[in-house]
């Protein structure tokens, strides 16, 4: 039978053999090289995100000032909300997914390489196309949630709604690709030995997060769908006109939304359980409960949807019972900062960078909780809701939680990354500058709202009492700019300067501490063979009759790294994620061009389907052991 | 309670980075695994907590539900693109963006939008209550003292939800009897300057949305919705019947006087960035009818004597 190399033949028929350069990193499958790519792209898009929130907190930061005008302002809350979640928090988790996994698990690779790199490439191009819309007659201007009916064509007439849904969609494919991918690696490739309750725990929420983007993802695809519909080809899913009640975006729109944020958090969790213990010197308190409530929070995240609509007119029995599951799901969420700090207490805590952003973590995340607590409270939640009480809320649990548990995973890995070490110094100064400026920026927002200010307006008049804060919120951001100029700094020094970082730098618990920094392009010479939970501190350490870990005098653990990897077959470099991703955004981009964009772009994604479909995933070739990771 | 949970948990946590934090001469840690007994006590406490709030949240949601008189005074809210308009079904008196009410009476609010989702917010007087096309709402309010309370949309709603303000005025029960019955007499007639100014009212075209002649029916509401929806360059106004006994316009943004009244007309886009009026009326839009300085001067003396 003739294989679909010998049909396609010619140019489409070779497989990339790049090692470097430009063409090796569009054709990479490699999860490293993947990884690298989501998170170098989702920090520019924290710089966008930034400084969209920059324009907006200059805005208001006197009242009547004229920095931007409404129109331009409507863009920016709308672009910050959504590259911040889109383009930075879930891509930057991704990054941390995809680099790491598989190292955690002593697996080569991810369990679908070249879908791996699919999904990079479509959320690169749906990044793209999203952001496109600033060049085409404005940005979405509805709010990152959009709302009908204000978006429906009768009252936001550009393209800005159309390039926010067709961005979304792609967004989408990228996201549900890589849940599939993140779900069958976890369940079927972790080493031998490794059985589940032995995973770290950033795998553990990985996986739940993973199940929830497949489940979440859908119920908004259908939505943005009905919005499209009503938008381009006249339908009337949202359409109040013809007698629908927006009530049924909300719906939809929060039963992706609020697992979405349960998205968005449980990453970081995962990095704050990893980095407690190394630098407590201790193992996370409690394993089993950590898992188990990162479990039940993700379950219980798809009953709380209408705490995002108790001002609606649900009525008393909605309400009491959204507030009353709201309340329930802080359990288990506060049983987790519980463990952690019981993780710290009777350790020897080193407070290197990475521990002082998982214990900054800790302390936003119960301030964030405490207000979410509040918000619980239905009838107290219609004085905050829809003020900046919420926008304080939303930023100490994304920014003051995800944020810096992110910030932690990068100092943390960093050396595992790299090979090199970030210098400690400017990741302490880059630290507290972060840790006053958001502060500075986000608690005043708690008085702002308890003062009624209300969320998403341009400006305000002299006279409502608002300013003191507002300035005081402003004068935060420089200090947040300033951390983030200190940590490129720090990257850019340490690109020549770096202390070498060695295998295992910060005397770790688990896997990726075991090979070499970075890792070699197969990761694991010999796949390991898992006896414990924390193997790699197993085999470092025993424990004295008073359980405190004892040094394990080294005999043959070190030498077997030595072992160079021979014969070890990779996944090959293939041309088809990027190809197809570039297809999907054309398809979907021609919607707002002209069709025959999208016919074209469906030709190029069928036939990449097709050579993708038909190609093997790995080519013997004795390039194998040369190629560069 | 927020506060006392922030101040444990936030001090044990000082508490620890500080009690064991590593020292010159440190020792390994025994490498505890977990505590069976610390863990279902933490997960049995905030849960009682919990409880307690519950209770009590669900209780607050039933009390108040409805109005605790059976004999409230209703009002009906009509909330558009961006003013609010205010209607005392009871009384047939249609208003804008001030909302008087009785001190010390319930006051049952009917709130529906002619657009899109506003939000009905006046934080000192009430939590608020989103009103939404097609799906009515009811709440309700009581002001215990007397005087002005400030109001704004809670729900982005377009271009100028930063600007659609309310208030609402409590007054004692005998002035708000004397403000009823000033609202139901019928429009006062205008002479001299105010009459000039009810003739520009009529030939630049503001009476197409502006009702100045007493309340509007909802066939006149309607009608002019649907011309906007249609694409027409009119759109449903306040009604200016009694224009003057009102503290503020143009969504409650700015104080009625006269040198706002005359900076509104001169250009209202200035002042209320994207509001309907400066992008549909053709005295705004159309060169045969636009505003001169005289037009703005009789305009505003008629204005003002809408009483």
């Amino acid at each position: 039978m003739a294989t679909g190399n010998e049909l396609l033949g010619g140019v489409l028929a070779k497989r990339p053999v790049a090692a470097t350069g430009l063409m090796s990193w569009l054709t990479t499958i490699d999860h490293k090289r993947i990884g690298i790519l989501y998170g170098t792209t989702a920090f520019i898009f924290f710089i966008v995100g930034g400084l969209e929130a920059f324009l907006m907190r200059l805005q208001l930061s006197s009242p009547n000032a004229g920095v931007v005008s409404p129109e331009v302002y409507n863009q920016m809350f709308t672009m910050h909300g959504t590259t911040m979640i889109f383009l930075v928090v879930m891509p930057m988790g991704a990054a941390f997914f995809n680099y790491m996994i598989p190292l955690m698990i002593g697996a080569r690779d991810v369990a679908f390489p070249r879908l791996n790199a699919f999904s990079y490439w479509t959320f690169l191009f749906g990044a793209l196309l999203l952001n496109f819309s600033f060049l085409a007659g404005g940005a979405p201007n509805v709010g990152w949630f959009a709302y009908a009916p204000l978006t429906s064509t009768t009252f936001s007439s550009g393209h800005g709604v159309d390039y926010w849904v067709l961005g979304l969609q792609v967004l989408g494919i990228s996201s549900l690709a890589a849940a599939f991918n993140f779900i069958v690696t976890i369940v079927n490739m972790r080493a031998p030995g490794m059985s589940m309750m032995r995973l770290p725990v950033f795998v553990w929420m990985t996986l739940i997060v993973s199940f929830l983007l497949v489940l979440a993802f859908p119920v908004l695809t259908v939505a943005i769908t009905l919005l499209l519909f009503d938008r381009l080809f006249g339908t009337t899913f949202f359409e109040v006109a013809a007698g629908a009640n927006p009530l049924i975006w909300q719906h939809f729109f929060w039963a992706f939304g609020h697992p979405e944020v349960y998205i968005l958090i449980l990453p970081a969790m995962g990095i704050v359980s990893e980095i407690l213990p190394v630098f407590s010197r201790k193992p996370l308190f409690g394993y089993t409960v950590v898992v188990f409530s990162g479990v039940l929070i993700g379950f219980m995240g798809w009953g709380v949807w209408s705490h995002h609509m108790f001002t609606v007119g649900l009525g008393p029995v909605a309400n009491s019972a959204f507030a009353l599951i709201t309340m329930l799901i802080a359990v288990p969420t506060g049983i987790k900062i519980f463990n952690w700090m019981a993780t710290m207490w009777g350790g020897s805590i080193r407070f290197t960078t990475p521990m002082l952003f998982a214990i900054g973590f800790i302390a936003m995340f119960v301030i964030g909780g405490l207000s979410g607590v509040m918000h619980a409270v239905a009838p107290s939640d219609t004085q905050q809701s829809d003020t900046y009480f919420i926008v304080a809320h939303l930023h100490y649990v994304l920014f003051g939680g995800s944020v810096l548990g992110l910030f932690a995973g990068i100092y943390y890995w960093w050396p595992k990354i790299t090979g090199k070490m970030l210098n400690e110094l400017l990741g302490k100064v880059q630290f507290w500058l972060f840790f006053v400026g958001f502060n500075v920026t986000f608690f005043p927002m708690h008085f702002l709202g308890m003062d009624g200010m209300p969320r998403r307006i341009y400006t305000y008049t002299s006279e409502q009492g608002w300013e003191f804060w507002n300035a005081i919120s402003t004068a935060g951001v420089l200090f947040i700019g300033l951390s983030l100029f200190v940590f490129i700094q720090n990257l850019i020094h340490t690109r020549r300067h770096g202390e070498m970082a060695g295998d295992d730098p910060w005397d770790g618990r688990t896997l990726e501490w075991s090979i070499s920094s970075p890792p070699p392009h197969y990761n694991f010479a010999k796949i390991p063979n898992v006896g414990a939970r924390d193997d790699f501190w197993g085999q470092k350490y025993s424990e004295d009759s008073e359980g405190r870990a004892v040094r394990i005098v080294q005999g043959g653990s070190k030498g077997k790294a030595e072992e160079e990897g021979h014969n070890i077959h990779m996944p090959t470099p293939s041309y088809y994620p990027v190809l197809l991703a570039a297809g999907i955004c054309m398809i979907a981009s021609g919607f707002l061009s002209h069709l025959a964009v999208t016919f074209i772009g469906g030709i190029l994604s069928v036939i990449s389907i097709y050579a993708w479909a038909l190609e093997p995933a790995t080519v013997s070739n004795s390039n194998d052991d040369e190629r560069g990771s | 309670m927020a506060l006392a949970v922030f101040v444990i948990v936030i001090g044990a946590l000082l508490y620890l980075v500080i009690r064991f934090r590593e020292k010159k001469e440190w020792k390994m840690p025994v490498q505890v695994h977990g505590n069976r007994k610390l863990e279902i006590a933490w997960t049995v406490v905030p849960a009682l907590l919990l409880i307690a709030l519950a209770v009590m949240t669900v209780q607050t949601l039933f009390e108040l539900r409805n109005p605790e008189s059976n004999n409230p005074l209703r009002i009906e809210i009509i909330a558009h693109q961006w003013w609010f308009e205010v209607v005392y079904p009871e009384f047939n008196i249609t208003s804008a963006n001030e909302i008087n009410v009785p001190v010390g009476r319930d006051v049952s609010v009917k709130l529906d939008s002619s657009d899109v989702i506003h939000s009905f917010a006046v934080p000192k007087l009430m939590g608020k209550m989103d009103i939404i096309p097609n799906h009515t709402n009811t709440t309700w309010f009581r002001a215990d003292e007397p005087g002005v309370f400030f109001g704004q949309c809670a729900e982005f709603c377009g271009i100028a939800h930063a600007l659609m303000k309310f208030r609402v005025v409590a007054r004692p029960q005998e002035d708000f009897q004397d403000w009823i019955t000033n609202q139901q007499a019928p429009a006062r007639a205008s002479s001299g300057a105010a009459a000039e100014g009810a003739m520009v009212f009529n030939s630049k075209g503001c009476i197409v949305c502006h009702t100045v002649n007493g309340p509007d029916t909802n066939a006149m509401r309607e009608s002019r919705n649907q011309a906007f929806m249609g694409g027409q360059k009119l759109t449903h106004g306040p009604n200016l019947t009694h224009f003057a006994t009102r503290s503020s316009f143009a969504g409650a943004l700015v104080e009625n006087n006269e040198e706002n009244l005359k900076e509104w007309l001169r250009d209202p886009e200035k002042v209320k960035p994207g509001n309907r009026m400066a992008r549909l009326a053709a005295a705004f839009n159309d060169p045969n009818f636009s505003l001169t300085e005289t037009d703005i001067l009789a305009l505003t003396t008629y204005l003002q004597g809408l009483e």
